[in-house]
């Protein structure tokens, strides 16, 4: 009870936080705020591999880039008039470009997840940050599209009823799908589909002794969250205006890792505190020195080594259940 | 069905040099206790593996009711009806048992990608799963505890309610003894005397006083292939038992 008034206060903090940030005269914080939202998807959905699954996936910036790259893509084609590949017309409708992004990280995922999830252990942490380059470097040549230069997106999405160009529609739309997103994976970790991609995560061999084989069910579960990350990697584009294969660049996957790792493994809400605490950090750092890195590193140290499941236990030592 | 329920013709399984099972043959019949003895190294872990399809044979058959299982992966043998405990517990640890046995009633009931429902609450899961609990020994205040912390006793008990959930044809248990203090044993007895003649059991167990107190028929394993197969008291007078147990230095 306790910890769902302190959640919905938290909630109305956040929404009021655009209201909030013009008062304090730094209207920036609330770009610094979408960032953080579309981050705590990207982080939330590969929790569910990694943290529920117990599924190191290091590729999962390749979801994050194809969506983005997705928004760019059919941007470019709305502009030229041209069809994609001569069959799909370019779209600026948001809801149609999230679509198309979640649909090309899905199936993206469930080819890579198909045979990534063949193997175990450290060959699949190496298998799919493989992959997650291979795409990187295929979107670093393809010309058509800015190469590595990427693409520069002159308008950001339309949707029905809201203004996007403002930084606060755009904000709360983000927190709105965070907010939905948060609450399906919330649903799916407490699921049949859950207990068992929970179990796989602990013994791998009990399961089968159980009569189950994991493998379609950690499928499923990486198709999920490379859809999530998609979704997120659409939302920075817009977000951004501009997409670039740095977004699939192997960094980005490790700081999704580290979002979750910092946040909290297998917690609904931990990966949305790493996702703050480390773009917050970052924004914060590099405000005071170019080697913000320096100090990032020993942080995340300290945080791994005295908080043993990231800030929500530290939140949860706060706050016992 | 007639005829046995499980039948095993001819196993074999190197490893290298080594003959690990050399000849496999068994019998388990509906409704009986079958103990599966015989001294270390006999080839008792690698003729599990290969019952429970964790390990493949190098030649030979195994049929389950009829049917040729020995291709048939681990998961499958179990949806069968071939249920396993393992003599190393494997639990979900960070669960509670109630949890455990939770994930073992919704395995039995069917695929699981249902993916909006609260299982955690599921009253449909969770009453077999105490009832399950409660049948393999474990009371009822020892549910909510999370798998880790149940005694060494417990945790065999919560194994056997998770291979019980499946509603086995045939129980493989895999020395469900083994780490257990007097007082437990004599516990684990009592629960498998109270499952015999409900389901099918092929005990491998290396605590001899249980085997001939539970025992329909007992066949000894030596150097991969059974050397004496019968009743327990046909079992104690081989001659041929003896010599393979005293050169081993077990006690018979």
């Amino acid at each position: 009870m306790r910890d769902r008034i302190l959640l919905l206060l938290l909630l109305l903090a956040a929404i009021a936080l655009p209201w909030l940030a013009e008062a304090a005269g730094s209207p920036a914080t609330t770009g610094l705020a979408t960032r953080m939202a579309i981050y705590a998807i990207a982080a939330a959905s590969l929790n569910l591999v990694l943290g529920y699954g117990g599924l190191v996936s290091f590729g999962h910036a390749a979801y994050f880039g194809l969506g983005g790259y997705a928004v760019g893509i059919l941007y470019a084609h709305w502009r030229s008039g041209e069809a994609f590949l001569g069959l799909i017309p370019g779209s600026i409708s948001l809801p149609v470009t999230l679509g198309a992004a979640m649909l090309a990280g899905g199936v993206s995922a469930a080819i890579l997840g198909a045979l990534s999830l063949r193997t175990r252990g450290v060959q699949f942490i190496m298998i799919t940050l493989a992959f997650a380059q291979m795409l990187f470097f295929l979107f670093v040549s393809l010309k058509a599209y800015g190469g590595d230069e990427g693409l520069s997106i002159r308008r950001r999405g339309e949707f029905p009823g809201l203004d996007l160009r403002d930084a606060a529609q755009l904000y709360w739309l983000c927190l709105g799908i965070l907010v939905l997103w948060l609450g399906l994976l919330r649903r799916v970790a407490h699921s049949r589909f859950g207990q068992v991609l929970a179990g796989a995560r602990q013994s791998e061999r009990r399961m089968a002794a159980l009569g189950v084989a994991v493998y379609p069910y950690r499928l499923v579960a990486f198709i999920l969250s490379g859809m999530g990350a998609a979704l997120a990697g659409a939302l920075m584009v817009n977000a951004l205006r501009f997409v670039s294969p740095d977004m699939m660049h192997w960094s980005k996957s490790g700081e999704l890792m580290i979002m979750v790792i910092l946040g909290g493994l297998g917690t609904a809400l931990g990966p949305v505190l790493g996702a703050v605490a480390l773009v917050g950090l970052e924004y914060g750092l590099s405000g005071l020195t170019e080697h913000w890195q320096f100090i990032l590193g020993p942080i995340l140290l300290l945080v791994v080594m005295f908080a043993r499941g990231g800030l929500m236990s530290l939140v949860r030592r706060l706050l016992p259940a | 069905m007639s005829g046995p329920l499980l039948r095993i013709e001819n196993l074999q399984k190197r490893f290298g040099g080594l003959r690990a099972t050399d000849g496999l043959d068994l019998e388990v019949w509906p409704g009986e206790l079958h103990a599966l003895i015989g001294p270390n190294g006999a080839g008792k872990s690698t003729a599990i593996g290969q019952i429970t399809g964790e390990i493949a044979p190098d030649a030979g058959r195994i049929l389950f009711g009829g049917h040729d299982i020995t291709r048939l992966p681990a998961a499958r043998r179990v949806r069968r009806g071939l249920s396993r405990s393992f003599q190393v517990v494997q639990l979900l640890d960070d669960a509670t048992a109630e949890a455990n046995a939770a994930l073992a009633v919704q395995a039995a009931q069917g695929h699981s990608f249902r993916f909006w429902r609260d299982a955690t609450r599921d009253e449909s899961l969770l009453a077999p799963a105490r009832a399950l609990l409660a049948r393999a020994g474990l009371p009822a205040a020892r549910h909510a505890m999370p798998a880790a912390g149940l005694a060494a006793g417990e945790r065999k008990q919560v194994e056997l309610a998770l291979a019980l959930a499946a509603s086995p044809r045939l129980l493989l248990l895999d020395e469900p003894m083994a780490g257990l203090g007097a007082s437990e044993s004599r516990a684990m007895t009592e629960t498998l005397r109270g499952l015999k003649g409900q389901v099918a059991i092929l005990l491998v167990e290396h605590d001899m006083e249980a085997v001939f107190a539970l025992a329909d028929r007992i066949s000894v394993l030596v150097h991969g292939r059974v050397i004496a197969a019968g009743t327990p008291g046909a079992i104690r007078a081989s001659p041929e038992v003896r010599a393979a147990y005293l050169s081993d230095e077990d006690g018979l």
